[in-house]
């Protein structure tokens, strides 16, 4: 493998006749480090990856190996020059080849000798746990099998990028998480600079790096997990990671500090307060002041696990009627009615009643407001 | 099936079995039984010494295989690189397909009758031919072998084309593009890839083919010269039967070309089993 510092995708576009599939893609990808792409179906996320393997012919833009551009929609370097790796969902085993054919493929085509074919092949497939399964027919192997296969197949070759589509959605639940153990153990292990695809929030949060959230071909967020799950860049991030609270409303009152914005929202039946944690620079103030001055429509994004229930009745958030208690071993996922009709999701520490009249409570810190628009990049 | 079949399935299965008995058993086992026997109802193989023995008839055999053989592997060899190339759809897809499945719509007389005018001495190929330069004299394209030739291709090609289509597209494009990803070069991936798995369906439709070719009768009589060079074996069946009315020799005949068309749809088949044996080994562990 040839030696590089990150892969880097600069402004990448890719239209189909008229319909952009892909706009302004920005990205770079250290080696070593394991990115996601994630977005609902035809959010673009596949889109990127093909281009970036070279198997769909780019519009704009450029993809970069440090300094060296292997394709930039006129000069391209072929997808099998590229030294790249993909997984496929379907895991696109050759189906007239064994199991050591086809790990043994790609070194074939390199020329390598045969004691060293024999002695990677059997490598890989001891790394991905398939000792004993050389002279198997694809055909004859279960899901999640082939999968292994399919991923030995790539490692053997050592590539500079491994790219996984969907690799998991075709197996059930419980394969599904052995498998997205298997990854990240193969992944810590190997530090093969790795892009990762899925519309699975909780495969994206549990096996990566930085996780790249996508909405109709467009960029919407690129951060750690962690940022990704607890400081969404918008209204669509915060919805895809799982704020449930999406209470439309209107901004009534805004203070700023170099810090935080400090607004009270009138939503959800209520006046909440709301902190948040947006410097000077965050694009995110920006749009707050612009809707608070034109008296936009607005949504808050706040997650179920920080709804409370107030002690002795009285709350910051209003009061609301338990409608729904979904029982779900630890806590309880509670559907509850606001006078003026909005949905409240909660996960109470104490269990509580349908039909019972609870008081809210949630601290401003963990209110999030968004522009109804979205606040789209 | 372990089990096997009780009452009530034969019965269900018996509308079947009739249908396949009466049209196609009952004839066949009456054809064999017929190129065996005498008029007087004997056991015979006076029949097929008729026929092997005399060179006017034998030679038959090679006229038909001369023209079937290069139609079957014109027809496929084309239909290959050109169901290839439009396993994706593609530009002009649609118009392409149309103007080769003309032809099969429009019925073997009726293109036939095409040729003859379109290719005839003083139709508009040779006229052109002519015009540029490229020959001096009317070039004879009808009336022989080359014509009968051109219209197993005219009417093949297209039946080939579509099925072996139909066996490109089935294959799965992913495995096209996990070749590539491997490091395969395009020509590569056909080679070791695409063609392997194709293998099968080609080898069916080559048999196929071969059978359609091999009982040529109609072009063979509108666009060859049926006296001599392109008396293909279906025409001798055809005199004897209906202009000798002799039809233990006419199926001596046709017997005969159920084993010749046998022998190489098993030679065919068996060479595909062995190409996919050493498909499999390319690469081999060693």
């Amino acid at each position: 493998m040839r030696e590089f510092k990150r892969i880097v995708i600069k402004d990448l576009t890719k239209e189909f006749g008229h319909k952009a599939a892909l706009s302004g893609f920005s990205l770079e990808v250290a080696r070593g480090e394991f990115v996601t792409f994630l977005g609902p179906s035809g959010c673009g996320k596949s889109t990127a990856l093909n281009c970036i393997a070279g198997l769909l012919p780019i519009t704009r833009g450029g993809i970069f190996i440090d300094d060296e551009c292997i394709d930039d929609g006129s000069k391209k370097v072929p997808p099998e020059k590229r030294e790249f790796g993909m997984v496929f969902q379907n895991y696109a085993l050759f189906p007239h080849l064994t199991v050591f054919q086809n790990v043994a493929f790609g070194l074939h085509l390199r020329r390598v000798s045969r004691a060293e074919v024999q002695q990677r092949v059997v490598a890989a497939l001891t790394l991905v746990h398939l000792e004993g399964y050389q002279d198997k027919y694809p055909t004859q192997m279960s899901g999640g099998e082939q999968q292994r296969v399919a991923i030995a197949r790539c490692i053997v070759l050592e590539p500079r990028l491994l790219m996984l589509d969907e690799p998991l959605s075709n197996l059930d639940a419980k394969l599904r998480i052995e498998m997205r153990y298997e990854i990240l153990a193969l992944h810590t292990r190997l530090g093969v600079t790795t892009i990762y695809v899925t519309h699975d929030q909780q495969e994206a949060l549990a096996l990566s790096d930085r996780i790249c959230v996508m909405r109709s071909g467009r960029i919407q967020q690129v951060g750690t997990p962690v940022q990704v799950y607890s400081d969404p860049a918008n209204l669509f991030v915060a919805d895809f990671m799982g704020f449930k609270n999406l209470w439309p409303g209107r901004i009534r009152s805004l203070r700023e500090t170099d810090t935080t914005v400090e607004v009270g929202v009138e939503a959800g039946g209520t006046l909440l307060s709301a902190h948040c944690a947006y410097g000077r620079s965050d694009p995110r103030r920006a749009a707050l002041v612009a809707a608070f001055s034109a008296g936009a429509a607005v949504r808050t994004a706040i997650r179920p696990e920080e709804v409370h229930v107030a002690a002795g009745g009285t709350g910051n958030a209003g009061r609301a009627r338990v409608a729904l208690v979904e029982y779900q071993g630890q806590t309880s996922h509670v559907t509850a009615q606001t006078a003026t009709g909005a949905t409240v999701e909660l996960r109470p520490s104490a269990p509580v009643r349908i039909g019972e009249d609870i008081a809210l409570s949630i601290e401003p810190e963990k209110v999030f407001v968004f522009p109804e628009n979205g606040g789209q990049p | 099936m372990t089990r096997g079949l009780r009452g009530g399935s034969v019965l269900l299965l018996l509308p079947a079995i009739l249908f396949v008995v009466l049209l196609f058993v009952y004839p066949f086992a009456y054809g064999l039984l017929l190129s065996f026997t005498t008029e007087h109802g004997g056991l015979t193989l006076k029949n097929y010494v008729a026929f092997f023995g005399d060179p006017w008839e034998l030679r038959t055999i090679w006229v038909t295989l001369k023209l079937a053989v290069p139609a079957t592997i014109l027809n496929v060899g084309l239909a290959i690189p050109l169901a290839y190339y439009m396993r994706h759809g593609g530009r002009g897809e649609k118009v392409i397909t149309f103007f080769l499945i003309l032809p099969m719509t429009l019925g073997t007389v009726l293109v036939a009758e095409g040729m003859l005018n379109y290719m005839g001495a003083a139709g508009w190929l040779n006229q052109l031919l002519l015009a540029l330069g490229v020959a001096r004299q009317p070039v004879q394209f009808t009336h022989n072998s080359l014509g009968v030739l051109l219209s197993l291709i005219i009417q093949g090609l297209p039946f080939a084309f579509l099925m072996i289509l139909g066996y490109v597209s089935g294959i799965n494009p992913d495995l096209e593009k996990a070749s590539q990803m491997l490091g395969a070069s395009k020509w590569q991936t056909f080679l070791r890839i695409m063609f392997p798995l194709m293998a099968p369906g080609i080898a069916i439709c080559f048999c196929l083919v071969f059978v359609m070719e091999f009982s040529v009768f109609p072009t063979a009589v509108l666009l060859g010269q049926p006296s001599g060079p392109t008396r293909v074996i279906s025409l001798a069946a055809y005199q004897w039967a209906f202009e000798k009315f002799d039809f233990h020799i006419s199926s001596a005949i046709t017997m005969t070309m159920a084993v010749i068309e046998l022998v190489v749809i098993s030679v065919v088949l068996g060479g595909r089993n062995r190409l996919q044996r050493s498909a499999s080994m390319v690469g081999g562990k060693g």
